[in-house]
């Protein structure tokens, strides 16, 4: 794969003596690692930890009419084995709702299934043995007298009066649901010259991580405190639940998150079996383990995307884009998941549609219903692949409809990139965006002429490739306005704690959590930057609610933007504390003085002053020797939180070229490129991985991954066979391209880069797609993921 | 996803195993490549009292050509078959397949007799014996026997081994200069099992076929011959080949019975264009 390291000269105010930023520095983990010295929550082992496995219910839908567990405790090997009642005394139960997301509502949810089990693979019962194999062979010798219940799977026929409502106290099935009506929409498709129809539907998937869900819960009974070792993207949140649902005090509870294998928004939820077995450690008074095994987490990890959208767009003779009308229904499984709610993902479809365009008629409906399947909640790039899709799935019909170049037609409705301050239809405020710019730098990329005359000409020899575009925009660096504001205990803070030790070198503390994305070598090089140390020369801490600085963790493309604005600042304040210090012994003035490659210089000619060994040695050993009432300060801690702007929307574009075997319906990918915009880039390397890592993810939906469900609720492929990750022979180069437009909101300007390629991926191949077909006079397809038997269907041949 | 218990038994010789299955019989399974056995097993799809590893035993896993027939042990490896120049040169058929089983890891580990005795219907190689009409060296604490490829694959994961039985070689006829072969597969991503599969071979006489075998995977119970289309295809129709095809495969996740009809016609004509090449 090649990497373009297209990124750009880095910017002044950022362009220290030793700056890192914008340079693709090595992670710092990269030898631990790949050395087998992670700590993952799967390696931890304390001293009479026991493990767990749970029986999982086999209907979607039934009434736990008894459990009986007496074999099962006769087990060799096994300590308890407990059922949700006993559970429920424990731990109160969590119900999934926020204020901000009006009329929102859910149905208390308990660690265990207590009386009734609402989807197929919901926990029942607890086998707590010293293994977990023997935990497993006990699990088989528990008894549940289940009765099946009628199973409500299909969100079509969720709200309608004969089916039955899944929570009786709720009073219907509706989780719930948002309209939007802006402008003069039936006007505006009154007047259209060509108004397009169609429906999308997009397939339930799942992130599979690398690493399972893991949890490590370990009451202590003489401190009275509760450590979790929790694989997971956000440890203050998590802190803040466990204690609150164990009717603890959070300083009561301590939250460890060391090495996350992958997360992509799958470890950023409350999970049953996770709560439950940090209950189980509070009732049976010593650590218990629980790892998910694959099984597990297919019908465990919250699942995402199961959308269908009815959709409509009017465009004008001339290109120009008149009006967007959606209506997605939604089926997210039986609960709301806690904390964040399932109602976000919808909600973001409504806000995104129709987002990079200059159109200023917008009306959206969204009804968001429960079922008996696993949850839905979000996944990375919450609802953007799903808008994405949408908005230039029609972008696309239109310009085919009008008979103009779909990439022209962009060009006529995006944004102008001067235009800024500004908003979109549903009232997302723009600081700064460069649609034109990364469109122009992707049609050169791409070679766009040259590609539709190769594709004109292998037509002719019957072979069929095409093009498809993706224009986006994303979220990033929530503010408050995210979760805070909703009433959840999430903190759009970050903070960091940055030392030196007594030989000159750093330690930081960070809010922020490490999941494999490289947040360790983002927040090094900010420090290493802003401090002017070499980068080998700072230590990064992350994932303890102990001892790191209260934070948010890793989410929503966070991390760097955030955190590494707080590492920032925190390595600048620092500075400033050493250089009180060396003037004092220098007797100079700080102002004339700079720290540079470990060193204190005078800042005008660069000449070494002292070197920070000699200034720790004699600020921790020798304070003797400063003067009376100097107090050397050698720990500073800064936190930043994004205030000017609700979201730092990043936007781009992204293209795939692809051939379609019309004889057996399989597509191959020839290339995909993504330009984005992301602000200032921290790692040109890693902003690269994470555009390619995501744009996987997003292919993987348009063509693989599916959660396929029966009628009953039954998950039918739910194993690492039949469900399809995509794999690395199927993957096209990925070529990245970026445009700079940093935000004013920080001092470092960088937004987030971790769910661009999720978000544009899915939506430019199903365009590549319909482009291939198109002379064959195929019905466009809109159904991903996009398998032989649908491309076949839709040419007539199946 | 732990196993059920059960006793493990490492043997030296053939010998041992075959006394141990005479003893056991159903309640145990022989551990080889366990590529497909270790799975089942975590997933408590099956749970044998006794495993019988046979990975100790000593001359099961030589690749040789002895007369007309190229001897492949039970337990060569598939990535030891896949680098083997004697397969390449005797056995093209089944230096096609290779590349297609698994992945390099599963290569490694999974052997050739295991896949023959496992019998996944939607698996290469015993679509390859069968389509060019080997047979397999059985073993047993009575005796050994020899059962042909047509004769073999009797069902759902069934064979003509009895449980007291086990498979030592897979025996190939030697490819010569008339021999033609064709292999392709559809698989949504390199390395499944295929939705549709098709092995074949056939002797080149003049420009057209004879002696044409058609072996399907992953359109039934079993791999499938497909003889009236062997019959058009020998007679240098292709078109009646493929309308003459007469499987009757299920639905399964990946596609269903009317796709995978649709997608055997697509093979079966690339597969006859493979045979029909002229080679130098």
């Amino acid at each position: 794969m090649k990497i373009t390291d297209d990124s750009p000269p880095v910017l002044t105010a950022l362009d220290r003596p030793n700056s890192y930023i914008g340079r693709s520095v090595p992670r710092p983990n990269l030898q631990r690692l790949t050395q087998g010295r992670g700590l993952y929550v799967s390696d931890v082992t304390l001293p009479r930890m026991a493990h767990v496995a749970y029986v999982r219910s086999p209907h979607a839908h039934a009434r736990i009419v008894n459990i009986v567990t007496e074999a099962a405790k006769k087990t060799p090997g096994v300590i308890a084995a407990v059922i949700g009642a006993e559970l429920a005394k424990v731990m109160t139960p969590w119900v999934g709702v926020l204020t901000h997301l009006k009329g929102l509502k859910s149905a208390p949810q308990a660690p265990l299934a207590v009386e009734r089990a609402c989807w197929q693979g919901e926990a029942v019962c607890a086998v707590v043995a010293r293994t977990r194999a023997e935990a497993e062979d006990a699990c088989e010798l528990v008894e549940v007298r289940y009765e099946e219940l009628p199973a409500v799977t299909d969100p079509e026929i969720a709200l309608d009066a004969k089916t039955p409502v899944i929570h009786a106290s709720l009073g219907d099935n509706l989780c719930f649901e948002r309209k939007l009506d802006v402008g003069a929409v039936d006007k505006a498709f009154a007047e259209s010259d060509a108004v397009v129809e169609a429906t999308f539907r997009f397939g339930r998937h799942t992130g599979v991580t690398t690493e399972p869900r893991a949890v490590v819960a370990d009451w202590n009974e003489g401190e009275q405190r509760m450590t979790v070792y929790h694989g997971t993207q956000a440890p203050h949140m998590m802190q803040n639940l466990f204690a609150k649902h164990l009717g603890i005090a959070e300083h009561q509870v301590r939250v460890l998150t060391k090495d996350v294998g992958g997360s992509f928004g799958i470890k950023v939820h409350t999970y049953a079996d996770e709560m439950a077995t940090v209950a189980l450690s509070k009732l049976l008074k010593r650590p218990v383990k629980f790892v998910a095994d694959r099984i597990e987490s297919f019908v465990t990890d919250i699942h995402a995307r199961d959308h269908r959208i009815k959709a409509k767009i009017g465009v004008s003779k001339d290109g120009t884009i008149t009006a967007f009308e959606i209506d997605d229904l939604t089926g997210i499984g039986p609960y709301s998941v806690y904390p964040r709610t399932s109602g976000i993902e919808a909600n973001q479809i409504v806000n995104l549609v129709g987002g990079p365009y200059n159109c200023p008629n917008y009306r959206a409906q969204a009804r968001v219903v429960f079922q008996n399947k696993n949850v839905m909640c979000q996944y990375r790039a919450v609802g953007h692949p799903i808008a994405v899709a949408v908005t230039e799935g029609l972008v696309d019909l239109a310009a085919a409809k009008i008979g103009m170049d779909p990439l022209e037609l962009r060009r006529r409705n995006l944004i102008p990139d001067d235009a800024y301050p500004t908003q979109s239809a549903s009232g997302l405020k723009f600081e700064l965006l460069s649609h034109h710019e990364a469109l122009a730098h992707l049609d050169s990329m791409m070679n766009y002429a040259g590609l539709r005359a190769e594709q004109q000409k292998l037509r002719g020899k019957g072979v069929y490739r095409g093009i498809g575009f993706a224009s986006f925009i994303e979220v990033t660096n929530p503010s408050a306005a995210f979760y805070g504001v909703g009433g959840a205990r999430i903190t759009a803070m970050d903070g960091a704690t940055v030392k030196l030790d007594a030989q000159g070198a750093i330690i930081v503390h960070t809010g922020v959590t490490e999941q494999g994305q490289g947040a360790e070598a983002v927040v090094a090089q900010c420090v290493a930057s802003s401090f002017g140390v070499r980068v080998e020369k700072v230590r990064v801490i992350t994932g303890d609610t102990d001892n790191t600085p209260y934070g948010g963790g890793t989410w929503a493309s966070r991390a760097a933007g955030i955190g590494g604005e707080a590492a920032w600042q925190a390595g600048k304040a620092l500075r400033a504390n050493v250089l009180a210090v060396a003037a004092s012994i220098l007797q100079a003035k700080p102002d004339d003085l700079d720290i540079r490659n470990g060193l204190v210089v005078d800042k005008d000619k660069g000449t070494e002053r002292l070197p920070l060994d000699e200034l720790a040695r004699i600020a921790y050993f020798r304070p003797d020797t400063l003067p009376p009432g100097f107090q050397a300060e050698l720990m500073a801690t800064r936190h930043y939180v994004p205030r000017a702007w609700p979201f730092a929307f990043t936007n781009g574009i992204q293209g795939s070229y692809l051939e379609v075997d019309i004889e057996t319906g399989f597509v191959k990918l020839l290339k995909h490129w993504c330009v984005e915009d992301c602000g200032t880039i921290i790692n040109p390397q890693l902003v690269d991985e994470q555009i390619r890592g995501g744009v996987v993810q997003g292919i993987g939906a348009a063509l693989f991954e599916h959660c396929l469900y029966d009628e009953r609720g039954q998950l039918l492929n739910g194993n690492m066979a039949d469900y399809l990750v995509p794999m690395a022979v199927e993957m096209p180069d990925i070529e990245c391209g970026h445009v700079v437009s940093p935000t004013a909101d920080s001092e470092l300007g960088a937004k987030g880069a971790g769910e661009a390629g999720t978000a544009g991926a899915p939506g430019s191949v199903m365009n590549a797609i319909n482009d291939a077909l198109r002379p064959l006079g195929a019905q466009p397809l809109t159904d991903m993921p996009f398998t032989p038997d649908k491309i076949l269907r839709a040419l007539g041949k199946v | 996803m732990k196993p059920a218990p059960f006793a493990y038994k490492k043997v030296r010789t053939l010998k041992e195993a075959v006394a141990l299955l005479a003893k056991h019989k159903d309640n145990a399974r022989l551990l080889a490549g366990g590529q497909s056995l270790i799975a089942t097993l975590n997933m408590r799809l099956s749970a044998p009292a006794l495993l019988i590893d046979i990975n100790g035993i000593r001359g099961l896993d030589g690749i040789t050509k002895k007369g007309k027939f190229v001897e492949v042990g039970a337990l060569a490896r598939h990535a030891q078959v896949e680098r083997s120049d004697v397969i390449a040169r005797y056995a093209p058929l089944i230096a096609l397949a290779m590349p297609h089983i698994g992945h390099p890891a599963i290569r490694n580990r999974g052997s050739f007799g295991g896949s023959i005795a496992f019998a996944d219907p939607a698996a290469e190689l015993p679509a390859c014996l069968l389509a060019l009409g080997g047979e397999v060296d059985i073993a047993s604490a009575k005796g050994k026997r020899k059962v042909k490829a047509d004769a073999f694959f009797k069902g759902l994961f069934e064979t003509a081994l009895r449980p007291h039985e086990l498979v030592t070689a897979i025996r190939i006829p030697v490819a010569d200069k008339n021999t033609r072969v064709g292999f392709a597969e559809l698989a949504r991503r390199h390395g499944d099992y295929a939705m549709v599969g098709l092995a074949a071979s056939a002797r080149a006489n003049g420009k057209g076929l004879t002696d044409v075998r058609l072996a399907y995977f992953g359109v039934g119970d079993t791999p499938i011959r497909v003889k009236t289309a062997e019959a058009a295809l020998a007679d240098g129709n292709i078109d009646a080949a493929v309308s003459a095809l007469d499987l009757e495969p299920h639905d399964d996740v990946q596609a269903t019975a009317k796709l995978k009809k649709h997608l055997a016609g697509v093979l079966l004509r690339r597969v006859a264009a493979q045979l029909l090449e002229t080679r130098p």
